[in-house]
């Protein structure tokens, strides 16, 4: 309880990170509630196409009739879970492999960080094309894909953590008294390598709504939901007369990942007091 | 005749979050032409930031020239506009640091770095400059100088890195040379040939030496005058002969013995005790924690300078007492 | 063989490791598609009865054991083959050679543009440390890296295309007329601007902000206080003295970066129009065209190391203190 004061004085320091954070809450909220207070199916046409915003249509309508800002409160909920589950999985995968790499060394650090470079240096993009291409799009799909170009980051730095700690004292001292590795890397080292984890895969949320809009863009979205980047997509046929269309999800996306960054600084800023100078 | 160099109540400051650090605190010496002045003392004494803020080097921001005078020639560097300063900064002063390794950038060869200084100053370009290169670098004594000016600092050993160095602070033919430090970072035999260089060219140039170093033993061989540093404040000055024979501080008196430990072979010589930190400062002399002779007075009240001979001042109420 | 030979050698070398791995990926990836490569051929060609479909799979290797068509399908890669796409009808290498020229353009393009401003807004950024030009482009650099390429080139469009009229919103050249080689390169040149900036951009924030940072910490080197010593102003000491050895760091920087360029012109292309990888990406997803993707999946994680290798042998002429061996 004590610590989590501390942290959120630290936390309220950064300015910017506060306004991030209420951006953030704001969105999530939208999320959450906005399609009950406005209660329209994304998919239905219910308009002539191509509005302006209007007092029925408050951000208008795309070129097939469909109201906007029912879209975007959908797209909100599509952007958030895919951001948050594809960096939740990757961070865990990434502490799983960086923390046996780190903690072991030797030949298993080797052969995985091996394959850690390999994935750094295929150009991740494409490769999440092809496995959603592959697996057919659908939010588990393009979930997994995003989570599985994203690891590679959390792996590198979870094992230089681990390197820097599993030669401490403490360490020595819980080897002595018998632990368990999986105790050791579980109980006693992972809660020191965590700060630094907990950035690092805040700011992945926001690269992960990104890397979802670009591959909606692209089609590569689940047919049965609407999603930010599908609509700037859909609004992209009628970019001449009707730029508007793209340019409502485009600023929704960028508040929200730019709320995400700030929140991901200010985070940095109170877990890592020391690292501010970047 | 005025002094070539006269430092007046100079006083640096630092803002840190701790508060302001007084890393120098009243300095006041003069530097004769011709003459070889030495600024000793331990690490943390003062000394180099003294030496930087003479031709305003410290990094702007978090440190702050507070006080204080610095006549070169009768002008003042610390009231100087920029611009001037910079036609006296490598022109009449040129100065050499610590760090050979450090000091020259690695990414320039040393041709181009040597030439920088003569195009800046001199006006000389291209084949003239190139000549004056080699011709420099051969005074400083660096063979084989025309390949030398065509490599890169990492091809050159300490003690070359050194002399190249002097060719570029002796560029200008400077009237004073400042001189960080120069063989901390050398090894013992290089640091002799360093040390004979400055020698030799000084008498060749006529010019004046700042010296700035931890090491009594390079003190003796080179300076005529001695100037001992401690906290920030000086605490002992006079002339070489009569500072390491017959010393008037009991921190001078300590740094001797500890010199003839080291020469001894003593691994741990040292003054016993440790530099007071800059954040707790004691309220008398900064030396009394750590002096055998301390008092009283000496923990309420810092003793002022007493000049006790002719050219020999020192700040320490019982300066009669010691015994060399 | 001289050094840098010798070096090349062994880098050329390490690509066969890396080749292998997304041999070994593409063939996974493949085989844990739902339906092999048969049934998608066959659905591909619009619904096909059994029989044609098991003389597929019998012509591709695929009612053997999958040891086999491993081996199988290395060996085909040996010999370059990428395997065959039967929506375009050509060999996936084919399709996908003709088509790196425009991306490596584009790529060249952004990577300038992006270098060249990042350094320089860079230099001017930690030279008035903490001032308003410091400021300003901290939060343009926060926008920046927020904002979705695919959309910022959409909004670019609509300023100078569609509401300016002043460049092309599309494609890589005029087609159908007849130009000199000067006009021609004017043409394409044009052409790239917005595509190259809307690639370019984002890095240009990234390199400004690593210039920055860079450039702090070299001006508390003692070189630099060396360089003051000597009389030198300012500005020569930033430019000259600090910003060559500031761009090192950065330089390493971008080559680990490329793969990330490289899939964003995927989408800048796809927006654009551009002939380059991008579109043939976008074309096989709309025709499900898998050894195609995976084909351009294979080629362009080969361009990533290739250009990484370009990169070291340019670090190693902006540093003095590398030497290849």
């Amino acid at each position: 309880m004590m610590g989590l004061l501390v942290f959120w004085r630290r936390f309220r320091r950064n300015r910017a990170a506060v306004a991030g954070l209420a951006v953030l809450l704001l969105v999530v909220a939208a999320a959450i509630i906005g399609p009950v207070l406005h209660p329209i199916d994304p998919f239905d046409m219910i308009g002539r196409p191509t509005q302006l915003p209007s007092a029925r249509f408050l951000l208008g309508t795309d070129v097939s009739g469909r109201d906007i800002l029912a879209g975007l409160l959908h797209g909100a909920r599509v952007s958030l879970v895919v951001g948050i589950v594809a960096s939740l999985v990757a961070t865990a995968f990434g502490l799983l492999v960086g923390a046996v790499a780190g903690y072991y060394g030797g030949a298993v650090d080797n052969v995985l960080m091996r394959c850690t470079d390999f994935f750094l240096t295929i150009p991740s993009f494409v490769l999440a094309i092809v496995i959603v291409a592959i697996f057919q799009p659908s939010i588990v799909t393009v979930t997994s894909a995003i989570a599985a170009v994203s690891w590679p980051s959390v792996a590198r730095l979870v094992r230089g953590e681990f390197i820097a700690q599993r030669d401490r004292d403490y360490v020595r001292a819980c080897r002595a008294l018998g632990m368990k590795d999986r105790e050791i890397i579980l109980r006693q080292i992972l809660p020191n390598a965590l700060p630094p984890v907990i950035v690092v895969s805040s700011l992945m949320v926001a690269t992960a709504i990104l890397t979802e809009s670009g591959l909606s863009f692209l089609g590569l979205s689940d047919p049965d939901v609407i999603s930010w980047g599908y609509q700037i997509g859909v609004g992209r046929t009628v970019l001449r007369v009707a730029w508007w269309m793209s340019a409502i999800p485009g600023i929704t996306i960028l508040v929200t990942v730019l709320a995400i960054n700030l929140v991901g600084e200010g985070l940095n800023d109170a877990l890592n007091p020391r690292l501010q100078q970047r | 005749m005025t002094a070539l160099l006269e430092v007046e109540g100079l006083s640096v400051h630092f803002e840190t979050a701790r508060g302001v650090v007084r890393a120098v605190e009243d300095l006041s010496f003069a530097v004769e032409r011709g003459q070889t002045v030495a600024l000793v003392g331990e690490s943390g004494s003062g000394k180099s930031t003294a030496a930087l803020s003479l031709l305003r080097l410290l990094p702007a921001g978090a440190s702050k020239i507070a006080a204080g005078r610095v006549r070169l020639d009768g002008r003042d560097l610390l009231a100087l506009p920029p611009r001037q300063l910079r036609d006296v900064r490598g022109a009449q002063v040129g100065m050499i640091f610590q760090d050979p390794m450090m000091a020259l950038n690695p990414v320039y060869t040393i041709g181009r770095q040597i030439a920088e200084t003569l195009r800046l100053h001199l006006g000389l370009a291209g084949p003239a400059a190139e000549a004056r290169a080699i011709e420099l670098l051969r005074r400083v004594q660096v063979p084989a100088p025309e390949q030398r000016i065509h490599q890169y600092p990492h091809n050159l050993s300490g003690g070359m890195r050194q002399r190249v160095m002097m060719a570029i602070a002796l560029a200008c033919r400077p009237a004073l040379l400042i001189a960080d430090e120069p063989t901390t970072a050398l090894d013992v035999t290089v640091q002799a040939q360093v040390l004979a260089l400055i020698d030799e060219l000084k008498a060749e140039l006529g010019m004046a030496v700042l010296l700035i170093t931890h090491d009594l033993a390079v003190v003796w061989e080179t300076a005529q005058r001695v100037i001992v540093l401690y906290a920030g404040r000086k605490v002992e000055e006079g002339p070489v002969g009569r500072i390491l024979t017959r010393p008037r501080h009991p921190y001078t008196a300590g740094l001797l013995r500890a010199a003839q430990w080291a020469a001894d072979g003593d691994r741990l010589a040292e003054i016993p005790g440790t530099v007071p930190s800059p954040h707790a400062m004691p309220p008398g002399c900064a030396f009394a924690p750590r002096c055998a002779l301390a008092e009283d007075r000496c923990r309420r009240q810092a003793p002022p300078l007493r000049t006790l001979e002719p050219g020999h001042v020192a700040a320490c109420f019982r300066a009669e007492e010691i015994a060399p | 063989m001289s050094p840098t030979l010798a070096f090349l050698t062994r880098r050329l070398l390490q690509l066969v490791p890396v080749v292998l791995a997304i041999a070994a990926l593409n063939f996974a990836l493949l085989h844990l598609a739902p339906g092999d490569a048969a049934d998608i051929v066959a659905a591909s060609s619009g619904g096909a009865s059994a029989e044609f479909t098991a003389e597929l799979r019998a012509s591709f290797g695929l009612d053997r054991p999958l040891h086999e068509q491993f081996v199988l399908f290395i060996g085909r890669l040996l010999t370059l083959d990428l395997g065959w796409s039967h929506i375009q009808q050509a060999p996936v290498l084919e399709l996908v050679a003709e088509r790196i020229p425009a991306t490596l353009l584009l790529m060249v393009a952004a990577i300038t543009v992006a270098l060249a401003a990042g350094m320089l807004l860079g230099i001017l950024a930690a030279m008035r440390h903490r001032g308003w030009i410091d400021g300003i482009l901290s939060v343009v650099a926060l926008v920046v890296y927020a904002t979705p390429q695919f959309w910022l080139g959409l909004m670019l469009i609509v300023l100078f295309s569609v509401t300016l009229g002043v460049l092309p919103s599309g494609g890589m050249m005029t087609i159908a007329t007849e130009m000199g080689w000067a006009a021609r390169a004017a043409d394409i040149g044009r052409h790239l601007v917005l595509p190259s900036l809307t690639l370019g951009l984002f890095y240009v924030a990234l390199y400004t902000r690593l210039m920055r940072a860079s450039m702090l910490e070299v001006f508390t080197l003692d070189f630099i206080t060396t360089a003051r010593a000597k009389g030198l102003s300012e500005t020569r000491i930033g430019f000259v003295h600090a910003a060559r050895n500031a761009l090192l760091p950065v330089v390493t920087l971008a080559g680990v970066q490329i793969g990330h360029i490289l899939g964003g012109s995927i989408l800048v292309e796809t927006v654009f129009g551009w002939p380059g990888l991008g579109r043939l990406v976008f074309d096989a997803l709309l025709q499900r065209d898998l050894p195609l993707l995976l084909g351009i999946l294979l080629v362009s994680s080969v361009v990533v190391v290739l250009v990484n290798l370009v990169v070291d042998l340019l670090y190693g002429l902006l540093d003095p203190r590398i030497v290849h061996r």
